[in-house]
């Protein structure tokens, strides 16, 4: 029997040669040492073949039309068998593989392992890491929510401040005047066509590289590299070193193992993203959020001040692509190792640390107002009691002249201006007036809205709000009196 | 020239080098035929994938009601169908703007879009304030930018009234270097 099956297999491989063309792939060297740190990269392609698969699967059933692309996405989610679930994984996948691959880059750039041979290698890589943030923006437009429609429109409005052919690229990203089905229909092509072609193209030139010029041996201090010794020297190592197959690509296949079974939990437990409300323009009432790789980019456009936005539009994601493209031509020279390269270990620190905060800030957004605040959050029943008739009128007027969308009472509310839990405390009644009645700082001028009367009850109110002990504010003038 | 041993059954070797003339006229053709293939299937395909930039649509007078509809004083809401719209856009073909009447025939109509990116922003009569959801952006109920990253005011439609009907003047989605189109036509 087995004999049979080794004379199969030998007709077989006498025609197509597919043992000959692996064994110099599977028996290639690699260093000693390279152990679990070098997994990631393998992790990112298993998940893109997860999103191959689902993907295609999705498109039997998604229908890429501006009318029907919502209900199709019903249709995956409740009748469809196990829609849900590819659905879901579809998506987990995608965020484990922009995880892995920030890790893997991370790790790359860390070990210095994109300096002289392997460039090229690197510029591959960020290549992949551009089209696979596309691949997140298009996939999130697919949904065809709410969620997909405005982030096109705040897409087209970034786009649409460039001088010039701003209104052109509007045009462009929309596939028309204004957004609809030519918009979904061309993101599904770009999706499913333009940018996984790329991506394929673009990872089996990363793969032939790096067989080609061999995965870089771990980083070892005070050893540094020069392009003159380098290739003579990594030459000794591989002599030194082991074959891919068994012991390295167990690791690979193992930490992938690993990989997909946590995604496919997640998939599970997490279940399907969206869609969540129809992409209809005239429901006004959106919280329109970008998906969580975008999040940070959308905290830096709430946060950077006016004049500097054209720079955190264009400049942030320029700089950032620019820098990635120069690292390897900078520093193809010299120490690999972390432990004497501290400014590359900051600058890693500052990126997830200011990405992490922007990111973090992008997902709570202190500066959206809360918009059912007004009608939703009542104001907390101690700062109401045993108030006099004015004060309670002012109570009134402070919760339906919408307020409470920007302000918190006890830390609940709006979180656009000050919480006023204590405001009595720093502001007099003079000043109250004036900031309602003026505006100031990021506040709307009030004065035209509300009448004198209301303005009254709502400072009597205002200006009890201030704990007990605790001194009300006076004026500077009055204090020295 | 020795072409060296030609062994019986063999086709005979040879060389190129040796026909310049043929070699000069083949390179001049693969690369002029292939110039004129490439422009020949590339043109189309560049006019076809830049058709929605090159296409000019005009924006268009679209009825969003009637003026009584529109109390004096008051800002409403109106959804319409996008002039533009394609039979396949369901409800994303949809449009809205917010309607203030100002006076007997006077009326503002602005886009729903916030001038900072675009989100849909709220309009609040308790307070008078249009508020945006995305980052926060304020507008008087006048349009005017009252706070936040917005650059300038709301977008305004040209308006006009028709046999007792508001119409405006809309179709693209308004952007910062775009805004909506200025009515160019006399007014009835």
């Amino acid at each position: 029997m087995n004999r049979i099956a080794r004379q199969i297999g030998g007709w077989f491989e006498a025609r197509l040669g597919i043992a000959q063309a692996l064994r110099p792939i599977l028996g290639h060297r690699t260093p000693r040492g390279a152990k679990w740190w070098y997994v990631f990269g393998s992790a990112t392609l298993t998940l893109f073949l997860i999103q191959v698969v689902t993907g295609i699967l999705l498109a039997m059933v998604y229908v890429p039309s501006g009318d029907q692309a919502y209900e199709s996405l019903q249709y995956l989610n409740y009748t469809q068998e196990l829609g849900w679930f590819l659905r879901a994984l579809h998506n987990t996948a995608a965020s484990g593989m922009v995880v892995m691959l920030v890790i893997h880059m991370t790790q790359v750039f860390l070990m210095g392992a994109f300096k002289y041979p392997r460039e090229l290698t690197w510029l591959f890589g960020v290549g992949l890491l551009a089209i696979t943030m596309g691949m997140a923006f298009t996939g999130q437009v697919l949904r065809w929510d709410q969620d997909a429609y405005w982030g096109v429109g705040v897409g087209s409005a970034m786009a649409g401040r460039l001088p010039i052919i701003g209104p052109y690229m509007v045009r462009l990203i929309c596939s028309g005047p204004t957004i609809g089905g030519e918009t979904l229909s061309r993101f599904f092509a770009l999706h499913v066509f333009v940018l996984p072609g790329t991506l394929i193209l673009l990872v089996v030139g990363h793969l032939y590289l790096v067989l080609r010029l061999g995965i870089s041996s771990p980083p070892v201090a005070g050893k540094p590299v020069d392009p003159k010794t380098y290739d003579a020297e990594y030459e000794r190592e591989l002599a030194n070193g082991v074959t891919f197959y068994p012991n390295p690509i167990r690791r690979d296949m193992i930490f992938s193992a690993l990989t997909v079974i946590v995604i496919v939990a997640l998939a599970a437990m997490i279940g399907p993203m969206g869609p969540g409300e129809p992409p209809d323009p005239t429901i006004i009432k959106s919280d329109p959020r970008p998906d969580w790789e975008f999040l940070p980019l959308f905290g830096l456009l709430a946060l950077s001040p006016a004049p500097l936005e054209p720079v955190a539009i264009f400049g942030v994601p320029a700089i950032i692509g620019l820098v990635l493209i120069l690292i390897p031509f900078v520093g193809s020279k010299g120490e690999r190792s972390p432990r004497r390269r501290p400014v590359a270990v900051l600058s890693v620190i500052l990126f997830f640390t200011t990405a992490g905060v922007l990111g973090w800030l992008g997902h709570t957004s202190p500066w959206s107002p809360v918009m059912d605040a007004w009608s939703g959050l009542p104001v907390p029943e101690r700062m109401v009691k045993n108030l006099r008739p004015l004060e309670l009128q002012g109570a009134a007027v402070f919760q339906v002249k919408t307020c409470r969308n920007c302000h918190a009472l006890d830390g609940i509310g709006g979180e656009r201006g000050p919480d006023l839990t204590k405001v009595a405390t720093k502001l007099t009644h003079d000043e109250l007036i004036r900031q309602v009645i003026q505006g100031g700082g990021l506040m709307p001028a009030f004065g035209s809205r509300l009448s004198p009367a209301e303005i009254d009850a709502m400072v009597a109110f205002l200006e009890t709000l201030r704990p007990p002990g605790e001194p009300p504010a006076r004026s500077a003038v009055t204090a020295r009196r | 020239m020795n072409h060296g041993p030609v062994h019986p059954g063999e086709p005979p070797i040879i060389n190129n080098a040796d026909e310049p003339d043929r070699r000069g006229v083949l390179k001049f053709f693969s690369i002029v035929l292939g110039g004129i293939a490439a422009a020949a299937a590339g043109v189309p395909v560049l006019g076809y994938f830049f058709g929605p930039v090159t296409r000019m649509l005009r924006d268009k007078w679209v009825d969003i009601g009637a003026i009584d509809e529109f109390p004096t004083g008051q800002t409403r809401i109106v959804d319409f169908e996008n002039p533009v719209r394609r039979p396949w856009d369901g409800v994303s073909g949809k449009s809205a703007a917010y309607v203030r009447r100002t006076g007997p025939g006077e009326f503002k109509v602005f886009a729903i879009n916030c001038t900072h990116l675009g989100c849909p922003v709220s309009w609040f009569p308790q307070s008078g304030l249009f508020l945006c959801p995305c980052h926060g952006g304020v507008y008087y109920a006048d349009g005017e930018r009252a706070s936040g990253p917005p650059p300038r005011g709301l977008y305004e439609y040209a308006a006009r009234i028709e046999k007792g009907r508001l119409q405006i003047l809309t179709g693209h989605l308004p952007t910062l270097n775009d805004p909506p189109s200025i009515a160019t036509e006399k007014r009835a």
